[in-house]
């Protein structure tokens, strides 16, 4: 039941990451990959640069997920793997994988530890377009 | 008492450096440090938000600093 959570520069192994969460008790195995696309609001993307503060987006980490098994105490195994560093077009960025018993609740999981990720695990991306960079959702 | 106060993202490119040091009589709490922050770096104020981090949580306002803790700013995330 200990979650597997990771930041990570180096490419992320997704099948490592769903093979993290396999259990013999869960029928159900979802998992989120958030990948690198090429254009932003419009504007072509060229690559992404992931910067981190390690120590507190684990810390952080540990605290979605362990609202997610509050939330859903059939939830059996959970990993969550993120990159740092430079990312180019197709890259992974993210991986989360979890195990339940039944896929309803899988779902349910998988999305809320992604989208309550994205609002408190210290992890900055800056966008790199043609004519320069912007931090993302930095400025109103 | 100094702080200590470490910077990532777009702070660290409003001060523009990783950690800055506030000499004594720094701050005492949370919300004496980002007044003052955005005293130093007004452009830290248009930010959509910056939060502070003490010992890897969100702090709140009225958190007391301490030399021994270990501060950050906390600009917008983006993760995902």
């Amino acid at each position: 039941m200990t979650p597997h959570l990771a930041i990570t520069d180096q490419p992320i192994d997704i099948a490592a990451a769903l093979a993290a969460v396999q259990t013999d008790t869960a029928g159900a195995v979802n998992s989120f990959i958030g990948t690198v696309r090429n254009q932003s609001g419009g504007r072509p993307v060229r690559r992404l640069h992931y910067e981190s503060y390690d120590s507190m987006a684990l810390t952080q980490l540990g605290h979605v997920v362990a609202q997610a098994y509050e939330k859903w105490p059939m939830l059996q195994e959970v990993a969550v793997v993120h990159r740092k560093g430079t990312l180019e077009l197709g890259d992974v960025a993210v991986v989360v994988a979890v195990a339940t018993p039944h896929r309803a609740e899988s779902f349910a999981a998988c999305q809320f530890i992604i989208d309550t990720l994205k609002q408190v695990v210290t992890i900055w991306k800056r966008e790199e377009y043609e004519d320069g960079t912007e931090w993302v959702a930095a400025h109103p | 008492m100094s702080l200590k106060v470490a910077l990532f993202g777009i702070t660290r490119d409003i001060v523009g450096t990783s950690v800055i040091e506030l000499p004594a009589p720094a701050p005492a709490t949370v919300g004496e440090l980002l007044a003052e922050m955005r005293r130093q770096y007004p452009a830290l104020g248009d930010l959509r938000s910056c939060a502070v981090a003490v010992n890897n949580e969100y702090a709140t306002n009225d958190q007391p600093l301490h030399t021994v803790d270990e501060i950050a700013l906390i600009p917008p995330v983006a993760g995902g």
